[in-house]
């Protein structure tokens, strides 16, 4: 059994940042992360991707390169490939790892799992060749694989990056279908204020729109009625702009329409969640520092509410100062000192978020899909399905699922949570957070009796000895 | 399977080893993520789904959808989240066997 001060879960900014900052503070760390590399989505693989290619993937991607290299601290052990598929007691974790299950005993336990791509449930992204925008993104980020003849379509700042990244790679995407309206646009200027505050951001994005448009990338925005069609596989995709009809042939289609938290490790040991109108999903509830309702438990980064890399690796780092308060590393005022800058960034981080929700919203056509169109991909239940159980008397999720096994396949409701919470929600007038969310159960992931059997010979040898 | 690829490898070639898809050999690059790597060699779909058949492949590269997985000495496993080593053995999942990983 492994034990230390403080298990992380989750290498990305927010858990790699905490990580260096707790064993700098004199606590012993143990990272998990079921990647076979230090990176979390935004970096992933940077280490060995940097080198090969660093240029297509930009400076924002290199810049990850700082964490990882300060991983290496006597005080941090990372597990690589530590798949985590259970919290017990709020201070043991269960993961597996080259195929064997694995025990380790934290004081304190941070979860800092990310996020998710927004499910964005359209006729036909079910079909072979249908991908999130963040999946070929880490396809050619880890592998250096492009999609050729590829189509994005949703809204937001990373189908920019996506597609810049494209263009950069010699692949460029055939065209970008948005989601989003000028009206969008006009309201998110309320907000520009903080995104003036973020302007690096708002440079950023501007930068991308010139790129792509020098490319002579299309640009399709506002459009509606999205579909994608293909018999096997994808073959295209079909949309209206202003009344008309467009159709793009096609071998690939990128959805991506914003992140959410992914919740599934803090729902399995019943932290409570809160539904976050501006976001449109849940978030776990916790205070500044990132500490929820079971006492050692912490969260931190995108898990926590969305927020984007910088200001993961801020919270991560905050949340660790709590934690070496905590256990006695440092004073309450040591830790405020500490705290001071870092909060100050993450206002400016949190200010330019506001602005980049209210003109990228979630994909309306895909909040309210066609009763014909599959919410739960594993189980193949229609948003029709859904609608009829609430019909029936369903006014949560869980008996949804009880109906008609939405949320029962091995992705535990991963990519059909927020959609059959929405569809409940609308159809029965009744709030997301009283319609609440699926119970979360472990294991997180799917765990082999033979990898149990493992643990068992293992702890046994271990009291023997 | 189609023999013509929509994924390209854009970096730079790394060594090959063989592993078996079904009946077929394939040469797929050392230590790489093998779903990415059965992509570039067209390999498509991945599985079918336990209720209607439907064909699926990779979709979050992250873990997270289970539309990656392949069966690997028996047990269902996802796709994204392997790398290639030489001598795999790998087969479609069982319909049967597919949902409940
Ligand atoms: C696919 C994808 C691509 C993205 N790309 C970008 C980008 O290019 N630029 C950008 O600004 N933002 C990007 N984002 C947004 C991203 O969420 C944040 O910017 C940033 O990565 C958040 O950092 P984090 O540390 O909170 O979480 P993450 O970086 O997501 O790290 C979470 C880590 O937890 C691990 N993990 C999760 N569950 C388990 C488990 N059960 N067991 C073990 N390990 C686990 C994951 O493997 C992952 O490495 C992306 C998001 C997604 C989902
Ligand atoms: S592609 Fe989603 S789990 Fe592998």
């Amino acid at each position: 059994m492994h034990s230390a001060d403080l298990i992380v879960i989750g290498a990305g900014p927010a858990g790699m940042s905490a990580a260096r900052r707790a064993a700098g503070s004199g606590l012993s760390v143990l990272l998990l992360d079921e990647q076979p590399a230090p990176g979390g989505q935004i970096y992933r693989d940077v280490d060995r991707a940097s080198k090969t290619r660093g240029a297509i993937l930009g400076s924002d991607f290199i810049d990850g390169l700082a964490l990882t290299r300060r991983l290496a601290h006597d005080n941090i052990t990372h597990l690589r490939g530590a798949v985590v598929w259970q919290i017990e007691e709020a201070t043991r974790v269960n993961f597996t790892r080259n195929g064997k299950a694995e025990l380790a005993e934290g004081r304190r336990i941070l979860l800092a799992t990310g996020a998710l791509e927004r499910p964005m449930p359209v006729p036909g992204w079910t079909l072979p060749g249908v991908m999130t925008a963040g999946a070929a993104q880490i396809l050619l980020k880890q592998s250096g694989i492009a999609c050729e003849r590829a189509v994005l379509v949703g809204s937001g700042p990373l189908l920019y990056l996506v597609a810049t990244q494209m263009v950069r790679a010699g692949v460029p995407p055939l065209a970008l279908v948005e989601t989003q309206t000028k009206a969008d646009l006009a309201r998110s200027l309320r907000h520009l204020g903080g995104a003036l505050r973020g302007w690096p951001y708002l440079l950023k994005g501007l930068r991308m729109l010139w790129e792509l448009r020098r490319a002579g990338i299309v640009r399709h925005v506002g459009a509606t009625d999205i579909a994608v069609e293909g018999d096997r596989s994808a073959s295209g995709v079909t949309f209206r702009v202003g009344g008309i009809e467009h159709r793009i042939a096609c071998d690939t289609v990128l959805l991506h329409h914003g992140v959410v938290p992914n919740t599934q490790a803090a729902r399995s040991i019943d932290i409570p969640h809160r539904w976050d109108d501006a976001q449109g999903c849940f978030a776990p509830e916790c205070d500044e520092w990132g500490r929820t309702a079971v006492s050692s438990v912490f969260i931190a980064g995108d898990g926590a509410g969305i927020g984007g890399a910088r200001a993961a690796a801020l919270a991560g780092e905050l949340v660790a100062l709590e934690i070496a308060r905590d256990l006695g590393g440092m004073t309450e005022r040591e830790r405020d000192a500490e705290a001071r800058p870092l909060r100050s960034g993450l206002g400016a981080e949190r200010a330019a978020r506001s602005f980049i929700d209210s003109a990228y919203p979630p994909y309306a056509g895909a909040l309210a899909p066609a009763d014909d169109t599959i919410v739960c991909r594993c189980e193949e239940v229609t948003a029709g399905e859904i609608r009829r159980t609430a019909g029936l008397g369903c006014l949560g999720p869980n008996q949804a699922k009880a109906f008609v096994r939405a949320g029962m396949g091995p992705c535990q409701g991963r990519y059909c949570g927020l959609s059959v919470t929405r569809i409940l929600s609308d159809t029965n007038g009744i709030p997301p957070d009283e319609t609440g969310y699926y119970r979360i159960r472990p294991p997180l992931k799917p765990v082999t009796l033979g990898e149990i059997a493992a643990l068992a010979e293992h702890e046994t040898a271990e009291v023997g000895k | 399977m189609k023999p013509d690829s929509t994924f390209r490898e854009i970096g730079p070639q790394t060594d090959r080893v063989t592993v078996r898809f079904g009946s077929s050999e394939l040469s797929l690059p050392r230590g790489e993520n093998l779903a990415g790597a059965l992509l570039v060699v067209g390999v498509m779909p991945f599985r079918h789904t336990p209720l209607s058949g439907a064909p699926r492949g990779p979709f979050c590269m992250m873990g997270a959808c289970y539309d990656c997985l392949v069966e690997i000495d028996g047990i269902n496993r996802q796709a994204c989240m392997l790398q290639v080593t030489e001598g795999l053995q790998i087969e479609r999942p069982s319909i049967k066997g597919a949902g409940n990983a």
